[in-house]
């Protein structure tokens, strides 16, 4: 009962904050929604006994990736970038067409979901699924191990070729 | 009297050999890289694609130490130039001396550096006595030598606290350095206090002598007070030489070249740190400097450290010269003119003028006073200036700034130990 | 309902664990401050609070009282619903960090096992907020301050991370429980195994300092560079919230120090329990406020530079070494 009460209200606030960040003209303010929207998903996460993802949601996106978000944001320039910058894309009717197919699409994946869940029973998680162990044995010891390492190799290819670019002259 | 004509101020190109003069001596100094960067810069012919912001570093700023304003344009942290703004603290103190009469012009150039009132008045009175050819009598001297020296800690000391504070912050390790600082110059002051009725604006000094003796025991007194100083000096630089976060906060900071010290006429432990060898109480004695032998700390390196460094070395001789001269005071009169009941009391041929250096805690503090040319108001200068040591090491900021991040500029302007009184009088 | 009933309903008994953890941190924090100042006026041969009550004793209740009845003013030119919401979500992810912290004899929120990740989630979390403050402030002082705090603080998650996976190494688990346990007996992770334990305590409690913005590492309100930074725009109640935030997250990095590194509510042979746990946050706490009044300020860029160079390589030295531990015993 007191899980439930408490799901609608993260999920309630995950979408209103959400909704925030795609109407604010700021784009700090979107930015910082954006932070409240990663955090309540963390919340319901965690609820889901997925504590690791959960951890790593505030950690990596709501804590480095936005903080990364914000940094860009500054060395653009703001007032440029608040203003006229939705209005330019496109006109009136255009942008009418697209914000009615978005809606349209995120209706089908509604019901396509529901359909799948429709008339099955829900299964609880084993408990333990997503725990760091069972995390850690899925990535270093079953058969995830070799993705694992190529994305891993990939970021730090990544990360130094972004060190190279940053640092030209040397 | 011929007035010095100003010299053409050019910035030496890079690669060229320059001599310094040094006591006589000729020193090659090489440009290796440009020696300073240009404080006309043109903000327009900057990098176009940097967003500059310029900040105003004051008036009302912890640490500016009054009531300086800086324009800082920075390029992100970086300062790219720095424009400073003078005369929030100007109180029109020369003006002001051009009305009262010879005896009355001291308590009030007292308030122009308050942080040694004592080099004010000895400044003045000196520059008084030349223009009337008067000459003090060797116990005043003395006196006067032994103020100046114990009034050299105490400012010394508050430079060291409020430095401390600006590059520790008021509100953490500087702040208890400021606090042990105090407790020492407190001391002194009250030394002070004993001689003089008054802890900070002593009036003291007069045309010819001074105005009280010292009571009975004060040397005996002023001598541990020393030695008691002198034993906490280890503890100042356990606080900051020993913590490398002063070192690398302070080490090749604020970098001054002793060329352009000299250009801009700096003096005092700011150019000596640059290694260029000047002291006044040494090189033209003056009050009682030539009973005693003055050693004078130089160091090279030109950054905030060695600011720091000259200072505290600055401390240890400045406390052995009082105690020396402590031990000996000679007895006579204090005063070679009768006391003065009268402001008009003293007169002053017609035509003359005078100047008079002292070596002041901030380098030369200067006073060229010109008499009137009538019979009638002879007892009032013409014109007084004020040669403040501190407006000059103010006129660097532009110089040191750029290229320092804002939590240097504090500690370059810091290690200037600026006194606004003084810059704005 | 009788206590068992309580104990039992974990959202009861984190209602019932997390009020009392609560209030008795956040009085530890208000005489935290008196503490400090008391403490300070004793480094400084002053003698600090000491008008109203006993010894300035009720000096933080006074203040407090002061703050409630400043004027709450908004400055024209800022940013209203961030500047407001700033100092209260900075105390709040900062407070949510003491749910994980075993305090012994079973006084915990909740014992979460991935407890240390979610206390560094939760309390790298702040650095949101002081940038908020230092945007919405509109004013340039503060904006310094603000880009100053994010930049150290995801700088510094990375040897705090790393500082404390060794003794997460070291226990096999990153429950703070279980960390606890494993030290049972006096064997602290900071004395045993020698080495890496210790290196790895020093490397927590100096990222701390770093991430609870405490000198040397305040440059985020540096007050003699910039009148105070994130702060400066702020007053009355606002600002004592900031004020707060930071002491919290001093007593709760502290908590967590005890916890990970000094044997939590264990004393060796002295037994254990509550009292030690509450002990040893205490006088790490002081040491914090010690190191405070005892040392100068680090330059934004010698701050970074020191992270990347010296912390994130010794760390990842460290969790190598107790990994190389671990495989041979």
């Amino acid at each position: 009962m007191l899980e439930a009460v408490i799901f609608y209200v993260f999920a309630l606030a995950a979408v209103v904050l959400g909704i925030i960040v795609v109407t604010r003209r700021n784009p700090i303010a979107s930015a910082i929604a954006l932070v409240g929207t990663f955090f309540f998903l963390a919340g319901m996460y965690a609820m889901l006994d997925a504590h690791f993802v959960a951890v790593i949601q505030l950690l990596v996106y709501a804590g480095a990736i936005m903080v990364l978000f914000i940094f860009v944001m500054m060395l653009l320039n703001l007032r440029e970038m608040g203003e006229g910058m939705v209005a330019d894309i496109a006109g009136a009717t255009t942008r009418g067409i697209l914000g009615l197919s978005a809606v349209g699409l995120v209706g089908i994946g509604i019901y396509v979901g529901l359909q799948g869940v429709a008339g099955r029973k829900l299964g609880v998680a084993a408990e333990g699924t997503g725990t760091i162990e069972a995390v850690g044995r899925a990535l270093f010891g079953g058969s995830y191990l070799l993705p694992f390492e190529i994305a891993s190799a990939l970021l730090t290819v990544a990360m130094i070729g972004a060190v190279v670019i940053a640092k030209r002259e040397i | 009297m011929p007035l010095p004509v100003p010299r053409p101020f050019q910035r030496p190109a890079r690669g060229a050999t320059r001599h310094v003069e040094v006591g006589g001596v000729r020193v090659p100094y090489e440009l290796v890289v440009d020696p300073w960067p240009d404080p006309y810069l043109d903000l327009d012919a900057y990098d176009p694609d940097a967003d500059l912001m310029p900040i105003n570093w004051g008036p009302q700023h912890p640490s500016t130490h009054g009531v300086l304003r800086v324009k800082l344009f920075m390029d992100g942290e970086v300062c790219v130039k720095a424009v400073p703004y003078l005369g929030y603290l100007h109180r029109g103190v020369e003006k002001l001396c051009e009305k009262l009469s010879y005896a009355q012009v001291t308590p009030i150039v007292d308030k122009n550096d308050y942080v040694s009132p004592m080099m004010n008045e000895l400044a003045i009175n000196m520059a008084f006595e030349k223009l009337l050819g008067v000459e003090p009598p060797p116990r005043a001297q003395v006196i006067r030598t032994i103020f100046a020296e114990m009034q050299r800690v105490a400012s010394h000391l508050l430079w060291l606290g409020t430095w401390a504070m600006d590059a520790g912050g008021a509100l953490g390790g500087g702040a208890t350095l400021f606090m042990y600082c105090f407790r020492e110059r407190e001391m002194i002051l009250d030394l002070f206090e004993e001689v003089t009725g008054a802890r900070f604006h002593y009036n003291t000094h007069t045309v010819g002598g001074n105005r009280h003796d010292l009571p009975g025991g004060w040397e005996e007194k002023a001598i541990r007070v020393l030695d008691h100083i002198e034993s906490r000096l280890p503890e100042y630089e356990d606080f900051l030489r020993d913590n490398d976060i002063f070192l690398v906060r302070t080490r090749g900071v604020g970098r001054l070249d002793p060329l352009l010290a000299m250009e801009i006429g700096v003096s005092g432990p700011s150019l000596r740190a640059s290694g260029v060898d000047h002291d006044r109480r040494r090189d033209a004695p003056y009050a009682a400097y030539d009973r005693v032998e003055v050693k004078v700390p130089v160091r090279d390196a030109g950054d905030a450290l060695a600011r720091y460094e000259v200072r505290m070395d600055e401390m240890r001789e400045s406390i052995r010269i009082a105690r020396e001269l402590l031990q000996d005071v000679p007895a006579g009169p204090i005063t070679a003119l009768k006391p003065v009941k009268m402001p008009k009391a003293i007169k002053v041929a017609t035509g003359r003028s005078a100047y008079v250096g002292i070596e002041s805690p901030r380098g030369e503090l200067g006073t060229f006073v010109i008499a009137q040319n009538e019979r009638k108001t002879a007892h009032l200068p013409y014109r007084l200036k004020i040669r403040p040591p501190s407006f000059h090491a103010m006129a660097l900021l532009p110089y040191l700034a750029p290229g320092a991040t804002l939590s240097d500029i504090v500690v370059i302007a810091g290690s200037l130990d600026p006194i606004l009184g003084e810059v704005d009088r | 309902m009788s206590a068992a009933m309580v104990l039992d309903n974990p959202w009861l008994r984190g209602l019932v664990i997390g009020g009392g953890v609560l209030g008795v941190v956040l009085g530890i924090v208000a005489y935290a401050i008196w503490f400090e100042r008391k403490f300070t006026g004793l480094m400084h041969q002053r003698p600090g609070p000491n008008v109203v009550g006993w010894a300035g004793l009720l000096q933080p209740i006074a203040d407090v009282l002061k703050l409630f009845q400043k004027d709450d003013r908004l400055p024209a030119a800022v940013d209203r619903p961030l500047f407001v919401l700033a100092p209260v979500l900075m105390l709040a992810a900062t407070m949510m960090a003491l749910a994980v912290v075993p305090w012994g004899w079973g006084v915990v929120v909740a014992d979460l096992h991935i407890g240390v990740l979610f206390a560094l989630s939760i309390t790298s979390l702040a650095a949101i907020p002081i940038w908020m403050a230092g945007w919405a402030s509109n004013n340039k002082y503060a904006l310094l301050g603000g880009m100053r705090a994010a930049a150290q603080a995801i700088s510094y998650e990375v040897p705090l991370l790393l500082s404390v996976t060794v003794p997460v190494v070291l226990a096999g688990s990153f429950r703070l429980g279980d960390i606890v346990a494993a030290q049972a007996g006096g064997r602290w992770f900071a004395l045993w195994p020698p080495g890496p334990g210790f290196f790895a305590f020093v490397l927590f409690y100096l990222s701390s300092l770093a991430e609870a913005n405490r000198i040397p590492f305040d440059i985020p309100e540096a007050e003699s560079e910039l009148v105070g930074g994130i702060t400066t725009e702020y007053g009355g109640m606002k600002f004592a919230l900031f004020y707060l935030g930071e002491y919290l997250h001093t007593v709760v990095a502290s908590a967590i120090a005890s916890a990970a590194f000094l044997g939590g509510s264990d004393m060796g042979p002295l037994g254990d329990g509550l009292h030690w746990m509450l002990l040893k946050t205490l006088l790490l706490t002081a040491s914090v406020i010690f190191v405070r009044w005892s040392w100068l300020r680090l330059r934004a860029d010698q701050l970074m530079a020191l992270c990347w160079t010296v912390f994130v390589p010794g760390g990842l030295v460290l969790v190598m070494a107790s990994a190389l531990w671990v495989h041979l015993t």
